[in-house]
């Protein structure tokens, strides 16, 4: 009864065979995601170095860039695509609901056109 | 720590130090009644000088130094941190659980708030306190000469932090440490509504940390975010301001909207009428409210159709809120009623807060708006709602509420005369002012002319404000001389949720062994269907808790030597005052910190004696 344990203690032992399975997979997602992000960075980086893209492309292929990547790395690096992550997600989205919907209204009231 | 170290420790030592949430919680509403009395001063003040035309109680500047004062103390310094007592308190006893999730933050919100606060009042003696309103607009805010709206910047960007802290230790504590079979319809409603109120937070005190920033940065270092003659925009302020500032009342007055649906219920002897629809109605509230910001705009010239949406939307507000409203009048109906002074408060609140709903929808009237806007018929809405929401729920719960957190009953007798007083002064007082308000008097101004007939109802007014301030004397004489009610205190209302089912008063870990629930009014249920006991849902173990701390402390006035170095620009004072705030942050980042263990004899020996 008097012995209590250390939640922060190291894990003892070795991991099952289903563990050590599911660590594989995660660890091949983890590398897969990464290359990706890797490669749509690049792509961004060159839609911008390069003359041959128009501005007019390049903008808007960016920021979709950029929300592709913002949900990889939610959902894949910081983990939000786990088990008993629904009030995490429930959180994220409408916080970026809120978000977006005044950033939006902001940009059309302060914005040069008046409505 | 050990068990017996925890024990033995100096009174003002342990309060400094604890992280107990029902410690934290009487603190909370220790300072914020501190506060709600200096508001409440300031306020009288005000109403003093507003009693005849043309009086000269206080000078024009000490006016404006007074109402911006008010404004700003009773938000954010009153009204708030006594919602958070209450919060920290109850919400862990009514989920069965024995602390908030992070005892720690739980600790540190507390002490930025109260240190934040007193940032703030110190500004009253150095030469003059904030006084833009407490809206602060630009440039009057950014012009404003002194260091008055310095203080203001500083002490509520250091207390805006504390609230957020509580904030998300809410959300985290509701959505993980909720007792087995607690699902998140078998919640009391004040849990729920809190819950709200927190997401509220979350989402709208990073708008007013923004605009603190940016009005600090444009005072301070001379930025020039608002200033037009740079290509600034003065309009951002608002927007920022008012982001943050709707939701803000929609803060306030949900978690006073729990307490009353606590409060009914009991006193009705009925289970809440309509149970899912008001968690909906709640869920609705929150979510509109952010949609809603600008109908304190109307006037700034956004234009008719941003004008039209905005109006929409926040009449759309009263659907939600009506809701409420019936399933209260049909709790009470065909209920067994108690008029005690708890339930008076909630009755009264029906009434008074309906009246403030219906100016509410003519103010949401945008054409209407421009008659209205800064008159003082918008100065009788918001008190009406206010006053006669979230003041009205304060004082019940606190009524409902003494006997668990205090162990002892609040006097009926005083409590009914001190409700009366209130009520009648606060009618009194507000009332009549719409009809000022209609007739073109001006918020915010220091007098007025006689002969325009205006007198007579300011008189009337200040009489009520009179009251009032007796009325509240009383609750002060209530408080001391009840103390000898000390029978009847761990289940006096024949409750019906789970902080009754804990002896008085309550011991530092709450549950001997976590409840099980089985229905929605977990106590109620184990009365009537059950044999009046919680079932256990664990053996009797030893309890794990965690170790007080006085860092929270220390971060906290780290960060208000840090304000005045920048309040007065000596630089050093602000690395000092960082140093140690971050410092204490090292510290408990490497310390390590595993709480001590309550024994399970002395689980059994508190059993035996309670």
């Amino acid at each position: 009864m008097s012995s209590h344990v250390d939640p922060s203690a190291p894990l003892q032992g070795k991991p099952s065979k289903s563990t050590e399975r599911k660590l594989k997979n995660e660890m091949r997602t983890q590398l897969i995601s990464f290359v990706f992000m890797i490669f749509i960075t690049s792509m961004a980086f060159l839609s911008i170095a390069s003359d041959a893209v128009p501005s007019g492309f390049a903008i808007p292929f960016i920021l979709i860039l950029a929300s592709v990547q913002v949900i990889l790395q939610l959902y894949f690096f910081m983990h939000m695509n786990a088990k008993g992550t629904g009030w995490v997600n429930v959180m994220i989205w409408s916080g970026l609901f809120v978000a977006a919907l005044t950033v939006a209204t902001l940009m059309l009231l302060i914005g040069v056109v008046k409505y | 720590m050990s068990y017996e170290k925890a024990q033995s420790k100096n009174v003002i030592w342990d309060w400094l130090t604890t992280v107990d949430h029902k410690k934290i919680g009487i603190m909370y509403l220790a300072g914020g009644a501190f506060f709600f009395a200096l508001g409440g001063l300031e306020a009288i003040l005000m109403r003093i000088q507003l009693m005849f035309p043309e009086f000269t109680f206080v000078q024009a500047q000490t006016f404006n130094e007074l109402l911006t004062m008010h404004g700003t103390t009773m938000i954010f310094l009153a009204a708030m941190p006594l919602l958070f007592g209450f919060m920290n308190f109850i919400i862990p006893l009514q989920i069965g659980a024995r602390d908030v999730a992070f005892p720690f933050l739980n600790a540190l919100g507390f002490w930025l708030f109260l240190f934040g606060g007193i940032l703030l009042n110190v500004s009253w003696f150095v030469g003059g306190a904030p006084d833009a309103g407490w809206t602060a607009y630009v440039p009057l805010s950014s012009e404003s000469p002194g260091h008055g709206l310095d203080y203001y910047v500083l002490g509520l960007q250091i207390g805006g932090a504390g609230t957020l802290i509580g904030g998300i230790n809410f959300l985290v504590t509701i959505i993980n440490m909720r007792a087995p079979g607690m699902s998140m319809m078998r919640m009391p409603l004040f849990t729920w509504s809190s819950f709200v109120a927190s997401m509220l937070i979350l989402f709208a005190f990073p708008a007013l940390t923004i605009g603190l920033l940016l009005l600090m940065l444009e005072r301070l270092f001379g930025a020039t975010y608002f200033a037009v003659d740079f290509g600034g925009n003065v309009i951002i302020w608002q927007h920022l301001f008012w982001i943050f500032g709707h939701p803000e009342v929609y803060i306030l007055i949900l978690p006073a909207f729990g307490i009353f649906s606590e409060v009914l219920a009991t006193f009705a002897k009925k289970r809440l009428f309509g149970y899912s629809a008001m968690v909906f109605a709640t869920l609705i509230i929150g979510f509109l409210g952010f949609m809603v910001w600008a109908h304190h705009m109307f006037t700034v010239g956004m234009g008719p159709v941003a004008n039209a949406i905005f109006a929409v939307a926040t009449m759309a507000i009263a659907v939600p809120t009506g809701i409420k409203i019936f399933n209260w009048l049909l709790t009470l109906w065909g209920g067994r009623i108690q008029f005690t002074t708890a339930n008076l408060f909630a009755l009264g609140f029906l009434p008074s807060f309906v009246m403030g709903g219906v100016t509410g929808v003519m103010l949401a009237t945008s054409a209407a708006n421009y008659q209205f806007h800064d008159t003082y018929f918008v100065v009788a809405h918001f008190h009406y709602v206010i006053i006669g929401g979230v003041v009205f729920g304060l004082f019940s719960g606190t009524f409902y509420w003494w006997p668990k957190m205090f162990g002892y009953r609040l006097n009926e007798t005083l409590g009914k005369w001190f409700f009366w007083l209130f009520l009648i002064g606060f009618h009194l007082t507000f009332f009549v002012q719409h009809f000022l308000g209609l007739m073109g008097m001006p918020r915010r101004v220091a007098s007025y002319l006689p002969g325009q007939g205006l007198d007579s109802m300011n008189f009337i007014s200040t009489m009520g404000a009179f009251l009032m301030t007796v009325a509240f004397i009383l609750l002060l004489v209530c408080i001391f001389v009840s103390t000898k009610n000390r029978t009847n205190v761990a289940d006096p209302w024949d409750g019906r949720t789970l902080e009754w089912t804990t002896p008085t008063p309550v011991p530092e870990y709450n549950f001997a062994q976590t409840p099980l629930v089985r229905e929605l009014d977990a106590y109620w249920h184990e009365k009537y269907e059950g044999d009046g006991k919680m079932k256990a849902a664990e053996p009797l173990e030893d309890i794990h808790m965690p170790n007080g701390t006085i860092l929270p402390v220390v971060m906290s006035l780290g960060l208000v030597v840090a304000a005045f170095g920048l309040i007065y620009l000596v630089h050093p004072l602000t690395i000092v005052g960082f140093a140690i705030t971050f410092g204490a942050m090292f510290v408990r980042s490497i310390k390590e910190d595993h709480g001590y263990h309550i024994p399970v004899e002395a689980i059994k020996r508190d059993k035996e004696e309670g």
